[in-house]
């Protein structure tokens, strides 16, 4: 295990992966591999990461999320960095979990250090790697979601349409409300069904008006969120199709996959 | 009554973990009452002199619905007054402020205008006063009741004329504060020497309470008519 | 009124459910020209705007720290002035004050301005059942007054109602006039209000108001309004009530001017409200009118208790409406779902501190935590972090359901065990993504439904990134 103290030539960047990545689409993970990579950086992948703690930390339930705290700090706290390809678990580690832990000191103090030196993906390529292009060709109208996290806690808002506007072939359309909450809330999307159904359905109705093909975001529950419901528009209302990625899957150029909540079958790049 | 006083008191310092403020505690409060602290202050009003005070205050006047006309001095009011209410259809029928600056126009010059010093009961279509100050910082008129300056005429007749000197008009919220202490013994306003009321009022009354739309004119007056006078004679602050 | 903040799910199906509400709600309009981006834009005239936040916070905390001596120097300058001050515990005191006030002056009817305070203790039904008639004068306050319902917003009372209910009720109400009249129109609403609401002004015997502030320096109590309805009722009658919870006072003129330049900015994307107003005991000898009495109603109602709590910050609350106007889940549903006086983001901390969070524990629970209303509250009140404290307590009193308990306690064991956690994730992962391969998305899906309902869930790309990364890492002969 490299020492962290001595500034490295290429940074050892510790990706945090997140649980909704890891599980429902290893491609966005790839994808911020990549954009790391190409950004100069040496990317590990501590084995032991399950879960940043947040749905825990929002149900009251401070002893388990203190715990999960204390394991992501001890996985990522010798790396230069640590980059979340997500706003909200971003967040977690960077602005609650000092918070959460004020009370030991020790452990504070290292929550300190780490939030000190973790980013979400695209505002580090943007704010610390200096990243102004990404050398890739996307065809398509893309406009682009704020989460809500990313936007209030990291203040993520510029740093994404800079990157996608030097993107050839790609037209980025504003989002009117981007910056209003999807309905997902981690949580409260299984506790208040109808009320989150409300605000996607609001969410779809705005992604759909933009006349875009494209919805990106920064944040997999966010994109589970509205790629499931503008399905759902589609299969019921004939809706239009709206092809719905992480950022990061634009920005490296991986878009072979499916999109979030298409088929293989529908051959949809 | 003394009784739940005591024991609201109690609660209070027993949520703050302490029993009453020490002397050396309480003097410090009462020099921060004694000598206000300013907070911010927008800057959109400093480095103006009287004319430029004055012409924010008409700007911003217009951008909530009030008229505003410019006159020179006390002799041009009743023209002034006049010419308004007969543009927009108003019974020459005004009630007066008692005030010693409205006393001072020459309301002869306009035999038809029909003045009735004192307050309004809620008959009069026009009511007529002089402000104490104008706040340039959001076009506020701030009125003061006292014997020559009933509130009833802000707010009972359908349509408000009121006479604002230059010399009256000032930048922020609280130069009007300070020359409303400079009224006062000791420069105190507290209790007593606070006027009964004291009214900022910024165009014409209105509501926004039926589907968010926003319409003029709701339980005070629809019409706001401010009478600027630049004579600087006119302005000695009451 | 009775609280149903209990019963919050069930008004929320309700709520969504109702076409005129939902239309109603429409006119929140984010994007456009609604209340949020009104204020937006009257921030972004004012540079000052952060400063004077900062500022406002100051002085609110600074206020509550000193929040006795405050109290009595406002007591004792209202009192120099000619003014009563009664110090109420709780709604009964305030209640049973008011109408001893009523009574001793022989009230017949009673005009209001809007007052929260009011609402809190229900002021209303306990002087018309003891046969003294309150009018309410703020239009939106009428309006749901003679429709018999409580006011859903704390700035616009009427703001789930569209025009068509509001000439309706004007209608079954004004049976004065020609029932053929045109009332389509808010102007043509408005205009008869205006002229049913005068008479009422000019006859009440008492009129009361509540208080955006009490300034200790002077002893006043400030009124922050468009209508001129405030204005009326306290000037007119023979005596003015002002109910205002401890709360309120501020130290200085200059304090309160602080605050008023963030109050309607944040309200309503107004510079200055149309009327402010300072009113500092009864009529003054000389004075030409005014009324000839004036009491202030200190209500504790449970604001000492917090104080020195983690809820304590909830105080700083100037009442704007900037937190519920930018609020994505009270949009969806409306005030009245929230069961209370206060709805929006800071209802759902003052309800629960106010009331108890046994009673109202959904309302700190319906948040994403999306964090708008923290960055729009002129006075820099976390509200999202104070609904995480309330989501604690209830953790640590088990007043969750316990499927949910479980469930997090099931997710904990395995987010601790990284092999077994990883293992089952593939597992999953593999599974559902072969189910979902084809589709890309399940119409259905047991144990999510509350989700697949209305939205489809997308499926898995199967395998984990973890158990892909490590493929790739041994193929590369890394770890």
């Amino acid at each position: 295990m490299s020492s962290s103290s001595s500034p490295s030539p290429r940074p050892r960047v510790g990706l945090f992966v997140t649980c909704l990545v890891d599980f429902f689409r290893p491609s966005v993970g790839f994808a911020a591999v990549s954009l790391l990579e190409a950004a100069g950086c040496v990317v590990e992948v501590p084995e032991a990461q399950t879960c940043c703690g947040q749905p825990a930390y929002n149900s009251g339930d401070r002893a388990d999320a203190k715990d999960l705290a204390k394991r992501t700090i001890a996985l990522f706290e010798n790396f230069d960095y640590t980059v979340v390809p997500s706003g909200s678990c971003g967040g977690m580690i960077k602005e609650h979990y000092p918070e959460l832990l004020r009370d030991e000191p020790d452990w504070a103090r290292r929550a300190r250090q780490l939030a000190a030196r973790t980013y979400e993906l695209v505002s580090f390529l943007h704010d610390v790697r200096g990243v102004r292009n990404v050398p890739v060709r996307y065809d398509g109208t893309v406009t682009y979601h704020d989460s809500c996290s990313g936007l209030r806690e990291l203040g993520i808002k510029d740093q994404p349409r800079a990157l996608l506007r030097s993107i050839p072939g790609l037209k980025l359309v504003e989002l009117p409300g981007a910056e209003v909450c999807c309905g997902f809330g981690g949580t409260f999307c299984v506790k208040y069904p109808e009320i989150s159904d409300k605000m996607v359905a609001n969410k779809a109705a705005d992604v759909i008006g933009t006349g875009a093909d494209t919805l990106l975001a920064g944040d997999m529950g966010c994109l589970l969120n509205m790629a499931g419901k503008l399905k759902r528009l589609r299969l019921e209302e004939g809706a239009r199709p709206v092809r719905v990625r992480h950022v990061a899957e634009v920005l490296a150029g991986m878009t072979d996959e499916p999109p979030i909540g298409e088929g293989q079958d529908k051959g949809r790049a | 009554m003394s009784n739940t006083r005591t024991q609201i008191l109690d609660g209070i310092r027993r949520s703050l973990k302490r029993g009453p403020l020490d002397q050396a505690a309480a003097r410090a409060l009462e020099m921060r009452l004694e000598r206000p602290l300013r907070g911010p202050v927008p800057a959109r009003t400093r480095g103006l002199d009287r004319d430029g005070l004055v012409e924010l205050f008409e700007r911003l006047a217009r951008e909530v619905n009030a008229t505003v006309v410019r006159v020179r001095d006390l002799d041009a009011v009743p023209d002034a007054v006049a010419d308004f209410l007969a543009t927009h259809n108003l019974p020459a029928d005004m009630a007066m402020a008692p005030d010693p600056l409205l006393d001072r126009v020459p309301w002869h010059k306009r035999p038809l205008l029909n003045l009735r010093r004192g307050r309004s009961h809620g008959q009069d279509a026009v009511g007529l006063s002089a402000a104490f100050a104008g706040i340039a910082e959001t076009a506020t008129l701030m009125l003061a009741s006292g014997a020559d300056s009933p509130s009833t005429l802000n707010f009972l007749p359908e349509t408000h004329v009121v006479v604002l000197p230059a010399a009256r008009v000032v930048g922020p919220i609280e130069d009007a504060w300070d020359r409303l202490r400079a009224t006062q013994p000791g420069e105190q306003l507290a209790g007593p020497t606070m006027p009964r009321t004291v009214n900022f009022i910024t165009g014409p009354s209105r509501t926004g309470d039926i589907e968010q739309k926003i319409l003029m004119g709701a339980h005070g007056p629809r019409r706001l008519h401010i009478v600027i006078v630049e004579d600087e004679s006119a302005g000695a602050q009451p | 009124m009775q609280p149903t903040s209990h019963r919050f799910k069930d008004n929320v199906r309700g709520a969504l459910a109702d076409a005129a509400l939902q239309r109603a709600l429409g006119f929140f309009d984010f994007g456009q020209a609604g209340l949020a981006e009104r204020r937006r834009q009257a921030v972004a005239k004012l540079p000052e705007f952060e400063a004077l936040r900062e500022q406002a916070k100051a002085i609110k905390d600074h206020t509550l720290a000193n929040l006795d001596w405050y109290l009595e120097r406002f007591e004792k300058n209202c009192t120099a002035a000619g003014g009563h001050v009664h110090w109420c515990r709780d709604a009964e005191e305030a209640r049973q004050t008011v109408l001893d006030i009523c009574r001793r002056v022989g009230a017949r009817t009673v005009t209001k301005g809007k007052s929260m305070i009011g609402e809190e203790i229900a002021i209303n039904d306990f002087l018309a059942a003891n046969g003294i008639e309150p009018i309410e004068t703020d239009l939106g306050e009428y309006i749901v007054q003679i429709r018999h319902e409580a006011p859903s917003h704390i700035i616009a009372p009427a703001i789930h109602l569209t025009k068509e209910q509001v000439a309706a009720s004007f209608r079954d109400t004004h049976t004065q006039f020609d029932p053929a009249r045109p009332l389509e129109e808010p102007r043509a609403l408005l205009d008869e209000a205006r002229g049913v609401l005068r008479q009422k002004f000019l006859d009440a015997d008492v009129g009361i108001t509540g208080a955006n502030f009490l300034i200790a320096e002077t002893g006043s109590s400030v009124i922050v309004t468009n209508e001129g309805n405030g204005d009326l009722t306290q000037l007119l009658p023979k005596a003015h009530i002002v109910l205002a919870s401890l709360e309120k006072v501020v130290p200085t003129l200059e304090d309160a001017a602080t605050i008023l330049r963030v109050l309607a900015r944040s309200a309503t994307g107004q510079e200055m409200s149309v009327y402010t107003t300072f009113s500092t005991g009864p009529r003054r000898p000389g004075d030409l009118d005014g009324p000839g009495e004036y009491h202030v109603i200190l209500l504790d109602n449970g604001r000492s208790q917090l104080l020195g709590t983690e809820f304590q910050e909830i105080l700083r609350c100037i009442r704007c409406g900037a937190c519920m106007n930018n609020c994505p889940v009270y949009a969806s549903i409306g005030g009245h779902a929230y069961g209370w006086v206060y709805p929006g983001p800071m209802g759902a901390v003052l309800t629960p501190s106010l009331l108890g969070i046994e009673n109202a524990r959904d309302l700190p629970n319906a948040s994403t935590f999306c964090g708008r209303c923290e960055s729009v509250c002129p006075m820099k009140i976390p509200l999202p972090k104070l609904m995480r404290h309330y989501r604690e307590q209830e953790y640590e009193r088990r007043l969750a359901p316990a499927t949910a308990r479980m469930g997090l306690a099931a997710w904990a064991f395995l987010a601790r065990r990284p092999a077994l956690y990883h293992s089952m994730a593939r597992l999953a992962a593999d599974v559902l993504g072969r189910l979902g391969r084809r589709q890309g998305s399940f119409f259905n899906l047991p144990l999510a439904t509350g989700w697949t309902a209305t939205r489809d869930m997308p499926a898995p790309q199967g395998g984990t990134f973890q158990a892909q990364w490590r493929a790739r890492q041994r193929g590369k002969g890394r770890r």
